[in-house]
């Protein structure tokens, strides 16, 4: 999502017939206690698009209310410790097919390797763009061209980007990063393939995040930095960096949950297979290689539309995912919050750390 | 090794670690670029044997899928016939009718957020749309697939029209209305998001002196606030729909899997009607990539997914551009 969109900080000026400053008339600032316009003697056409207005307001927090309570209810009637502790069984009867630790290993994993990907890439492209991508034709040139396929990557379906995965991860030279099958045709499908494709979802919340703490870094601190005899990288590793922390943790928290969500290249580029499989007997490589499931998947391929049709561990793994999500979403209004306290001491805390 | 972790360690002169972050940066656009080259080079032989006129009408989607899969290891040029009308207008159709819907919620919700509500209300309002966006799709299409979908297969639909059109198709619930609703619910924070940072920054001092002119404050947002962010209106719009054509898990698992274009000659019918889209046709028949001709028609989608997006992306800019003079970011 775009940047955070603040309220309106005082009372919201169409109230206004309700008095929102008693008294204010009386020294002469403010709005007087002249006449006020009242809903109800607006003409009716006015008063219903009001009643809309709220009435979709409602709506909103009432379908937001629903999903969560109805995915709540049904998580919790069907979660049990076993689930979350057993590893998936094949078999036809939902009381022995085990439960889903593996996905939630696959859903920590491939988000573990898609930040590991995107995050070094998407904070050094913004750092790149905002302090280095603006003396110059050429370097302007590359700076738009950069910035444009990061927003083309942002607006690419992720079914697009696994399907352009799958196809980049059978070409032979890559082929020893994911399974093949034994006449030597390659599936293209791993843990690395797919979390490679997983750090272009991540990429552009990062990348955006940066950027945006970068360029509303005043030109102060950086001429602060310069006047001390401090270089250009020294001033982004010192002074650059340590301010836009919070926004970097903003975009990794966004592009996480946009990871744990995407099902669709878990499908794909996962394989979505029932357990962990590891390809070779080296350990850490073996399982990169392999393929997996994750979370989503688990949902997808237990619900009606896969083939497993046991809804109750959907629901239940659903209400684990949809936990994450929750709780992701609090982060980041965390983060912002904190940021907001902190902005403006810690600008200044910053650069008088990077003086000394 | 040594020598080169010391080098790595003492700090950077600023030419290398210019020249690092800018072949981060440059990698970044390149793989993108890479990205495009190669669906499009997967594509190839579906523009080779059908030139542009797979985006047309004319053929059986099913027949032409059953052909590409039983195609041997060498195929001939009419395994690779395709006519993809019906997943295009299936794609059109539930983006289009999600897209208008979701305009209206999220023009009313969003005068509602920064003009209407007490500041705690709205508040807790951006963040309900903040959790209905980064709902993942598939808990949406779980939620489709077992409460809306066999709701409306039971309740909504009737006997009489599910009689109707039983020689043509069977009516199970999952269709085109369960679709639009959840992908509306999907894009309408997308747009919520984007007109409500627009709307918020409208200098108040316009919709002031429009109040002052004796416009009731209500007529003040519409005749000054949306008129000046109409722009970002329609922006909002085009990005929600690139979102929209996108969505691929949760339309597979409740729109019905079935290649059928839904009619509006039908009648009342043609809202229950299953329907099936481009992406989530890939879904679909992911395990179909062996067959060289259904995995080309399947990089088609992609392709033209792919193009779409681009293409509205690069709208949704342009569009945007007018609004610079309120100093509104883009």
């Amino acid at each position: 999502m775009s940047a955070p969109v603040k309220p309106n900080p005082t009372m919201p000026w169409i109230w206004a017939w309700r008095d929102p400053h008693p008294g204010a008339g009386k020294g002469g600032r403010g709005p007087g206690r002249g006449r006020r316009s009242s809903p109800m003697t607006w003409r009716w056409s006015d008063r219903l698009v009001l009643a809309s207005a709220w009435a979709i307001g409602a709506l909103l927090c009432v379908v937001a209310a629903a999903i969560v309570l109805y995915i709540g209810v049904r998580g919790i009637q069907y979660l049990s410790p076993s689930l979350i502790f057993s590893r998936p069984q094949a078999s036809t009867d939902q009381a022995g097919s085990g439960g889903f630790l593996d996905p939630l290993f696959g859903t920590v994993l491939l988000t573990l390797i898609g930040l590991v990907i995107s995050l070094p890439l998407g904070v050094a492209s913004a750092v790149w763009i905002a302090e280095y991508g603006q003396g110059g034709r050429a370097r302007q040139a590359l700076a738009r061209v950069i910035e444009s396929s990061i927003e083309i990557v942002a607006g690419t379906p992720d079914v697009v980007l696994a399907i352009f995965g799958l196809a980049v991860f059978q070409l032979s030279p890559l082929a020893f990063l994911s399974f093949r099958a034994e006449g030597g045709g390659v599936f293209g499908r791993s843990f690395i393939a797919a979390g490679a494709i997983m750090s272009l979802l991540a990429l552009p919340s990062i990348y955006a995040a940066t950027r945006d703490g970068l360029q509303s870094v005043p030109s102060q601190m950086r001429e602060a930095a310069f006047a001390l005899g401090k270089t250009r990288i020294t001033t982004i590793r010192r002074v650059l960096i340590p301010n836009v922390t919070s926004n970097i943790a903003t975009g990794a928290t966004l592009g996480i949950s946009r990871i744990i969500g995407s099902t669709a290249i878990v499908l794909i580029l996962l394989g979505s297979t029932l357990r962990t499989e590891t390809v070779g007997s080296v350990p850490v490589i073996g399982l990169l290689r392999g393929t997996g499931s994750t979370l989503t998947s688990y949902v997808y391929e237990n619900s009606a539309a896969g083939e497993g049709g046991a809804p109750q561990k959907a629901f239940a793994a659903a209400f684990v995912l949809l936990v994450f999500v929750l709780a992701l979403n609090l982060l980041v209004e965390w983060i912002g919050r904190s940021q907001e306290r902190a902005s403006g001491v810690n600008a200044v805390g910053a650069a008088v750390g990077a003086v000394v | 090794m040594s020598v080169a972790m010391e080098r790595l360690r003492k700090p950077w002169p600023d030419v290398r670690a210019d020249r690092a972050l800018g072949g981060a940066a440059a990698l970044v656009g390149v793989g993108i670029v890479v990205m495009v080259a190669f669906v499009a080079d997967h594509s190839w032989p579906i523009f080779q044997h059908n030139g542009l006129s797979w985006l047309l009408g004319g053929g059986d989607f099913q027949t032409e899928v059953a052909r590409m899969n039983a195609a041997t290891v060498h195929p001939t040029a009419i395994d690779y016939q395709l006519r993809a009308w019906p997943l295009i207008y299936g794609t059109l159709l539930c983006s289009g009718l999600a897209v208008v819907f979701g305009l209206v919620i999220a023009v009313l919700s969003s005068i509602f957020i920064v003009e209407l509500a007490p500041p705690r209300v709205s508040r807790t309002v951006i963040r309900v749309v903040r959790l209905l966006a980064s709902v993942p799709s598939v808990i949406y299409g779980l939620i489709g697939i077992t409460v809306l979908v066999p709701f409306v297969g039971n309740h909504i639909i009737t006997r009489h029209e599910k009689e109707s059109v039983q020689n043509v198709i069977q009516l199970t619930g999952a269709g085109l209305i369960v679709t639009v609703v959840l992908l509306t619910v999907m894009i309408t924070p997308i747009m919520v998001a984007l007109i409500c940072e627009a709307m918020s920054s409208v200098p108040p001092s316009w919709r002031e002196g429009a109040v002052a002119l004796g416009l009731n404050p209500l007529r003040a947002v519409r005749a000054v606030t949306l008129k000046a962010i109409r722009p970002a209106i329609v922006a909002a719009a085009v990005l929600a729909a690139a979102r929209a054509i996108g969505e691929a898990i949760m339309i597979s698992m409740v729109s019905g899997g079935k290649t059928f274009s839904p009619n509006p000659a039908d009648g009342i019918v043609f809202v229950f009607e299953p329907l099936r889209t481009l992406a989530s046709t890939i879904v679909d028949y992911r395990e179909g990539l062996g067959s060289a001709p259904l995995a080309a028609a399947i990089y088609s989608f992609a392709l033209l997914l792919l193009f779409a997006a681009f293409v509205l992306s690069v709208g949704g800019y342009l569009v945007k551009l007018p609004l610079r003079k309120y100093q509104t970011r883009g």
